[in-house]
């Protein structure tokens, strides 16, 4: 066994987010986690992940305020610690986001656009199916066409089509997972996705960092 | 392509499922916790809580059942009942909810609806609305009336105008309940049902009175839902013969060929 095996996932707790349902997730799991209030909380954190709900410039600002993203950008981006956005965690982890015309993390290339609501109805709420790419060890055993929990208006819209590690469609064809190196993300609620979302936060809590992340780039 | 959305609809009272015909003669079916697990287990897409005499004997929300819920069900669930002020909200989300659903505190206060859409985002606040078949009248366009307080209370609201106001005020999802046909198992009130689904662009539930699978099928063929509770064919003590999720979906998708989560 390795000694990740023991690897305790930090969630980046929010005021207004469902931090807390992430972390019944990982605790029906068996995962070790924490809730963290701000990067003075890190201490043992293997892993990362950033729930989100609500808007992403609220989301941005909430980070701003409590200090992460310089802390993120040197262990995230700069570094090679494992990092799991969901939802508006997606979003943020690009240029710029149309709601609240926010500006994100900037990790990776691309914009965050609206869903065209004279085409589909918004939010979309409920599940859809998520096709998974080749290319990254973390939807390397999700199922073709599988279901997941799906409630966003917003979608992104990634600069480099090989960050796209899973698509579904809405109207129009959007990324659900997103994924380079160390850095990996749904736009479904993976922990209310049912057993599918489930065995991806396990998948995402329990492989090492040599087996989650990917070499490419 | 989205999925047809079954969600499991629970009256709870102090912590215990019921189950009421037209509002009413509610008869206990069993441990609120317990059951939402077992449907989750059977594959429900989502389940909602709906604590009926919270709203009338202004209790607080059972944080209590929904901790209990929320640790075993990771489908999404949505809380209403009791609900009367943005720290509910915080409180109800903190146990483990993840929509809210405002119903007579809706009507009452309309500024709910905008206040926790602006807190929690659109996709947080839902309409849940009992409507009750009227005479066309001024006022009443559309021959449905929205009603309060356990169906008891008349408020001359439009259902129609009720559901264009609660979308413009932040709602992110409207319920229409029916009165009448709550618990007859013999189909959702199709005609308001779709003249809300068409009036609004946020996604719109059928609930009240499924009986079989086609009464599912008819509410997002014909009625243009994104979603459908059933109940009483899920575990009402006066039906002769419940089914389980999965059953109910098999027939949804080999039947009518809607698309269905299978698990």
């Amino acid at each position: 066994m390795s000694n990740t095996d023991k690897a305790v996932v930090g969630i980046i707790d929010y005021t207004t987010g469902n931090s807390r349902s992430v972390e019944r997730a990982l605790n029906f799991l068996g995962v070790p986690n924490r809730m963290l209030k701000s990067p003075a909380d890190l201490a043992d954190a293997d892993r990362l992940v950033l729930p989100g709900v609500g808007a992403a410039g609220t989301t941005m600002d909430y980070l701003r305020a409590a200090g992460w993203p310089a802390v993120l950008d040197e262990l995230v981006a700069a570094g090679d610690m494992p990092f799991l956005g969901i939802c508006v965690g997606l979003q943020v982890l690009f240029e710029h986001s149309a709601e609240q015309d926010a500006h994100c993390l900037g990790w990776l290339p691309g914009t965050v656009r609206a869903f065209d609501r004279a085409h589909v109805r918004v939010p979309q709420m409920g599940w859809n199916q998520v096709c998974p790419e080749p290319g990254h060890p973390f939807t390397a055993t999700m199922p073709q066409d599988g279901y997941f929990y799906f409630v966003n208006s917003f979608y992104a819209v990634p600069g480099d089509i090989t960050d796209v590690a899973a698509k579904t469609a809405y109207g129009t064809e959007f990324a659900s997972v997103v994924a380079r190196r160390n850095i990996m993300a749904t736009q479904f609620h993976a922990e209310k996705s049912g057993r599918l979302g489930l065995e991806l936060l396990l998948r995402f809590a329990t492989l090492t960092r040599g087996e989650l992340c990917s070499p490419r780039d | 392509m989205l999925t047809a959305r079954l969600i499991a609809c629970f009256d709870v009272v102090d912590g215990r499922v019921t189950k009421a015909r037209k509002f009413q003669d509610n008869i206990d079916v069993g441990d609120a916790a317990q059951i939402a697990a077992a449907v989750y287990a059977d594959g429900i897409d989502e389940v909602i809580f709906y604590d009926i005499l919270a709203s009338a004997h202004r209790r607080r929300p059972d944080l209590a059942t929904i901790e209990a819920v929320a640790a075993q069900v990771f489908v999404p669930l949505t809380v209403g009942g009791g609900i009367t002020s943005l720290e509910d909200m915080h409180s109800v989300l903190e146990a483990g909810a993840e929509k809210i659903s405002l119903d007579s505190m809706g009507v009452r206060n309309p500024e709910i609806i905008a206040m926790g859409s602006k807190e929690f985002g659109r996709q947080c606040i839902v309409q849940s609305m009992q409507v009750r078949r009227v005479p066309v009248q001024p006022g009443l366009p559309s021959g449905y009336e929205v009603m309060v307080d356990g169906a008891r209370v008349a408020t001359g609201l439009d259902a129609v105008a009720w559901a264009r106001r609660g979308e413009e005020l932040g709602a992110g999802e409207i319920v229409v309940n029916s009165i009448d046909q709550d618990g007859t198992h013999e189909g959702y009130e199709l005609r308001i049902t779709r003249m809300i689904a068409d009036a609004v662009n946020v996604p719109v539930v059928a609930s009240g009175g499924a009986g079989t699978p086609s009464h599912v099928a008819a509410a997002f063929g014909d009625a243009h839902v994104s979603a459908a509770i059933i109940s009483s064919l899920l575990y009402s003590p006066r039906m002769a013969r419940t089914m389980s999720v999965n059953e109910i979906k098999a027939e949804l998708s080999k039947i009518h060929d809607l698309p269905v989560r299978r698990t």
